[in-house]
């Protein structure tokens, strides 16, 4: 019982990263088409930026209490910056041509992670997380460490948050309808841009908070985090349904739970088979994902 | 009904369209005129849609289109709408996932002065009890309501309707016909039709466009009481009930725009071969 309570939370946070990071993936490719293989990278500044300043780089960040919540924010808000600047510098020049524009995503998710190594190496680094959040907590007689909880927190907080955008706010309102139609917005007179910009600022936003707890879940940060968690990422984006926020909550959920399941009672390493054979099945059943929107 | 456009409010010239290489405007010609409805005719995959998509920038285009004194080819497309046009699409390109306000609020413009709900409302009484019905639910007439709605929000310059009737039950084309008629009272209509029927109802002045380009302009009613010319420019047989007839081979002889050799330019596209079936078989195969 124990281990099943314990696979549950991991699971939990696990997809609770895959949400964070699907989620502006997801809303990315359904307003603009895009597939952002730059996704990962974005994640990755955001796990450097907070383990930066969580460092004792930035003044009044540090490694617990305000300084972390800071250090948080830090990492957070350079992966915006850094998806606002990728696209506006490199997606929008290219709105016209879309291969290239993939081509110039996959180019950003290589050169990131090598910048990043190159600046402080390949290995991973140790996360400097505080103290109040490395521990456990009994629930059901297991001990479950408690940034997991702090994941799912983030992600229920981001899932609410995105819903009452998309639901309450005419930006939101623009980027559901240019998920459907992006044509006929511009021809009521909206500038789709804006939206695009906002949407890619959304989604670096909620991968870099990715990369700055993924941070506290694995213990470390390392280069290459971020393109690792992607391919997971993009399995619960297809699972969902293109542009689907809800969709990709449940399928990350899902993706998150197998993948641990399946890991610690068969060998480990099939976990990530298991959710690649999920996806298989769930796109013979369903081809428009979870949400029967068209992926 | 005069047949001279006196200062247009919408000047089209030399429109061009190329979509992937492929030619598919080759040089339309179209005044909208100041008042009233001027409709844009021809058979199927003639052009009129990429016309209008043309104006509004919708698909990459050149030439010229002035929207009063203003050249507006170079523009984008939503800053030549926020100019005051209205555009609804020949799909209806209402939003399924929205709710009837959601697609109606989309619609509201900044700057455009406060958004006629009492007309909306008073046109179509359904659009207020249906607002929060998604509108991927509605039945098609209700969908162009949305979409039609949504033109008369802002006080436009210029509404462009592209096939408002395609598809619709009878009584839902008098339904649609009354509304575009009150609503070219106050403001220009650009109208994309098939139904004759409607085009001489609603009709001042009209464009035809064959094989992507403009082979007739005049008054309206000069061109429906031509049953040649009818013909000849629209394939419509002895009855202008709109159903296309067989090519004519007499296309040739049109004097303004002789039927260029490929013919087969825009018509490939599957609305095309299905729109006319008949047609379409007996000019694709050498």
């Amino acid at each position: 019982m124990a281990t099943i309570v314990l696979l549950t939370c991991t699971g939990l946070g696990l997809g609770a990263l895959y949400f964070l990071v699907a989620s502006g993936l997801s809303l990315i490719f359904g307003l603009m088409d895009v597939l952002n293989f730059a996704h990962g990278a974005l994640l990755s500044i955001g796990a450097y930026g907070a383990w930066w300043a969580a460092s004792g780089n930035l003044p009044g960040a540090g490694r617990s209490g305000f300084g972390f919540v800071l250090a948080v924010a830090f990492g957070t808000a350079v992966g915006t910056l850094a998806a606002v600047l990728l696209e506006l510098a490199v997606i929008r020049p290219l709105y016209t041509r879309p291969r290239e524009q993939i081509l110039a995503t996959v180019g950003v998710g290589l050169a990131a992670p090598a910048l990043l190594s190159a600046i402080w190496g390949s290995d991973a680094r140790t996360f400097p997380g505080p103290a109040a959040l490395s521990g456990t907590f009994p629930l059901l007689g297991a001990a479950i460490p408690v940034n997991r909880l702090v994941l799912v927190a983030a992600a229920l907080v981001v899932l609410v948050a995105l819903r009452l955008f998309l639901g309450r706010t005419r930006h939101g309102l623009v980027v559901r309808a240019g998920v459907e139609d992006r044509a006929m917005v511009t021809a009521l007179g909206i500038d789709v841009r804006k939206a695009f910009t906002l949407v890619f600022a959304i989604g670096g936003a909620a991968a870099a908070l990715a990369g700055a707890l993924g941070g506290l879940y694995f213990g470390s940060v390392d280069p290459g985090q971020g393109t690792s968690l992607l391919i997971f990422a993009f399995v619960v984006v297809v699972m969902g349904g293109m542009g689907s926020i809800t969709g990709a909550a449940v399928a990350a959920v899902g993706v998150g739970l197998v993948q641990q399941f399946a890991n610690y009672y068969t060998a480990a390493g099939l976990g990530d088979l298991a959710v690649v054979v999920m996806l298989a099945a769930l796109l013979l059943i369903r081809p428009r994902g979870l949400t029967g929107r068209l992926a | 009904m005069t047949s001279e456009l006196t200062e247009p409010l919408l000047s089209v010239r030399a429109l061009r369209v190329v979509i992937g290489g492929r030619h598919i405007l080759h040089g339309v010609d179209l005044d909208v005129a100041a008042s009233g409805v001027t409709a844009l005719l021809g058979r199927n995959g003639a052009g009129k849609t990429t016309t209008v998509r043309g104006i509004l920038g919708l698909v990459p285009r050149t030439g010229s289109v002035l929207l009063g004194a203003e050249e507006t080819v170079r523009l984008a497309t939503h800053n030549l709408v926020r100019r005051g046009i209205g555009y609804a699409p020949e799909d209806r390109g209402v939003f399924a996932s929205l709710t009837v306000a959601e697609n109606l609020r989309l619609a509201e413009r900044a700057g455009a002065g406060e958004p006629d709900y009492p007309l909306v409302h008073e046109l179509f009484p359904e659009l207020k009890t249906r607002a929060r019905q998604a509108a991927g639910t509605l039945s098609g007439g209700q969908q162009q309501m949305v979409a039609i709605g949504r033109t008369l929000l802002n006080g436009n310059r210029l509404i462009i309707a592209d096939e408002p009737t395609k598809g619709l039950a009878p009584k839902v084309v008098t339904e649609v016909a009354q509304v575009l008629e009150r609503a070219a009272e106050a403001v220009p209509v650009l109208l994309v039709e098939q139904n004759l029927a409607l085009v001489r109802r609603l009709a001042a002045h009209c464009a035809v466009v064959a094989d992507g380009r403009t082979v007739h302009r005049g008054p309206a009613a000069a061109l429906l009481a031509d049953a040649d010319a009818l013909r000849r420019l629209l394939g419509v047989g002895r009855h202008d009930a709109g159903t296309p007839a067989e090519a004519q081979p007499r296309t040739a002889l049109e004097p303004t725009a002789p039927r260029p050799s490929a013919a087969d330019e825009d018509r490939p596209a599957a609305a095309g071969a299905g729109k006319a079936a008949g047609t379409a078989n007996t000019e694709a195969t050498p």
